[in-house]
């Protein structure tokens, strides 16, 4: 089997700041890696660099294409890599705002992206989005309403409607359940598992919730001043932390 | 099925002033097919240690565990994760799910990881939680709510609607009233005859007395110094 995303020696810094330095994993297809830390410990910088928003100073970002098997994503032609932004890959902002178009239609924030990989049959394009708001409990009489009119939770879920339309392989995600309270977090954790293991994707997810790691993610990835300090299989690290970092980060957990 | 040799475990408490435990030296075991073996020995001898080292969420510093053929030592994630899905079954003693998943869904998930039908997979699910006393109603509620007992069976029913080759078991008859103990320990049996190697922690006596083949007792392999510390 081939690898789906292999990055080697990821490196990013802001003037003399270290965003983030020498990071190196391989992601499997199906396979769901988190990055825990706490802020400012790079999550979010390597998250970036990793889909293309940030341009790293060095390392390399391997990507399994459909066309040309594995292909440094760093060194394609930006047409090229918006191509698989728009295709193979997704983005879940934290924020619903930056990644949905809050004066467009539900339907048509879903549609859109259809449209933007050659979509052009209307009828075709409103069924698809109706099914993707149903497949994440959005209301299908709700599809001419804005975003704006949604309440957190459900913006939340038509972004990932948003992103899940095109048949992505890989999914990157910036503390998808942040800023939502409990109960939605809970029922959009499920969803997400369900969408994950149903379509086999492979997922990126930078949280600070060691909770939602724990659910959520096979593997784990944990950083500290922009260095990866551990790393392995979620449940060995989250119960057998081994380095001071993570067992600080572990024990400090308020337990409910 | 379950070979372990020459293995020791040790914890660095780093917020703690470095302290170091050493909890376990040179411990050795095999399980076979179709055989359950318990683990016996007093709180703090290393039996979920060793338990949790075999499932891989401890990790095998020194010597070796072999499960089905697969290296633990040094494993990567990926090989832990395949061996879990289909080949090494867990019991644990407490169940930890998503709240909002249905009890019914919790028990299936195994199976539809694995690939099976989804309604084959709840239709498995819904025999086992019929045999094991949990009330239809409450199936499509999420065990989040449920009682310590009624949890441990939904535990129960998920760790056995796989016929697992390797299965480790962590207690699981606590908090079980008589006719649901004796179901549990004919599942048991029922794995054996499958051919599953079986490794278990039961503080029940006469629960371990009626399914396992033999006993290891923990406290040989307890370092002479540090004991439970």
């Amino acid at each position: 089997m081939t690898p789906l995303l292999q990055v080697e020696g990821l490196s990013k810094h802001y003037g003399n700041f270290l965003g983030c330095g020498d990071v190196s994993f391989t992601l499997w297809p199906g396979e769901v890696m988190g990055i825990v830390g706490e802020s400012g410990s790079g999550k979010s910088t390597l998250l970036n660099c990793l889909a293309g928003h940030l341009t790293p100073d060095a390392g390399r970002v391997l990507f399994d294409t459909r066309e040309q098997g594995l292909r440094d994503t760093l060194a394609m032609a930006e047409s090229e890599r918006r191509w698989l932004a728009r295709t193979d890959w997704a983005f879940v902002h934290q924020n619903p705002r930056d990644g949905l178009r809050m004066n467009v239609s539900a339907g048509g924030n879903v549609g859109e992206r259809l449209m933007a990989v050659g979509a052009r049959h209307y009828g075709n394009i409103r069924s698809q989005a109706t099914d993707w708001l149903d497949r994440v409990e959005i209301d299908t009489g709700r599809i001419d309403d804005r975003p704006r009119a949604f309440s957190g939770g459900m913006q939340q879920r038509l972004q990932i409607a948003r992103n899940l339309v095109t048949g992505p392989r890989l999914v990157f995600m910036d503390e998808p359940t942040g800023g939502l309270d409990v109960s939605v977090q809970a029922r959009l954790l499920d969803l997400m598992r369900g969408l994950v293991r149903r379509l086999g994707l492979s997922a990126v997810i930078v949280t600070h919730d060691l909770a939602v790691v724990r659910l959520l993610a096979d593997r784990l990835m944990v950083m500290k001043d922009g260095r990866v300090v551990e790393d392995g299989l979620t449940d060995q690290v989250l119960d057998d932390p081994q380095h001071a970092y993570t067992q600080l980060l572990v024990s400090s957990v308020l337990q409910v | 099925m379950i070979e372990i040799a020459d293995v020791g475990k040790r914890f660095v408490l780093h917020n703690q002033g470095g302290a170091i435990l050493d909890v376990m030296h040179a411990a050795c075991l095999n399980v076979r097919a179709g055989e359950c073996v318990a683990l016996v020995g007093a709180s703090g001898a290393g039996k979920s240690t060793l338990m949790r080292m075999i499932w891989g969420n401890y990790r095998c510093d020194q010597g070796s565990i072999r499960v089905a053929g697969v290296e633990l030592c040094g494993a990567q994630a990926r090989d832990v994760l395949a061996l879990r899905r289909s080949r090494l079954g867990y019991v644990s003693q407490f169940l930890r799910v998503i709240p909002r998943v249905p009890a019914l869904n919790v028990v299936a998930e195994p199976l539809v990881v694995q690939g099976v039908d989804e309604d084959h997979a709840r239709a498995q699910a819904a025999a086992l939680l019929t045999r094991l006393n949990i009330p239809q109603r409450l199936w499509a509620l999420s065990p989040t709510t449920f009682s310590g007992g009624e949890q441990q069976r939904v535990n129960i029913a998920r760790g056995f609607i796989h016929p697992w080759p390797v299965m480790l078991l962590d207690e699981p008859t606590a908090s079980l009233d008589a006719v649901n103990r004796a179901v549990v320990l004919d599942l048991i049996r029922e794995a054996k005859t499958h051919g599953a190697a079986i490794l278990g922690i039961f503080h029940d006596a006469a629960a371990r007395d009626a399914v396992c083949d033999r006993e290891v007792d923990m406290a040989q392999f307890t370092p002479a110094a540090a004991g439970a510390a």
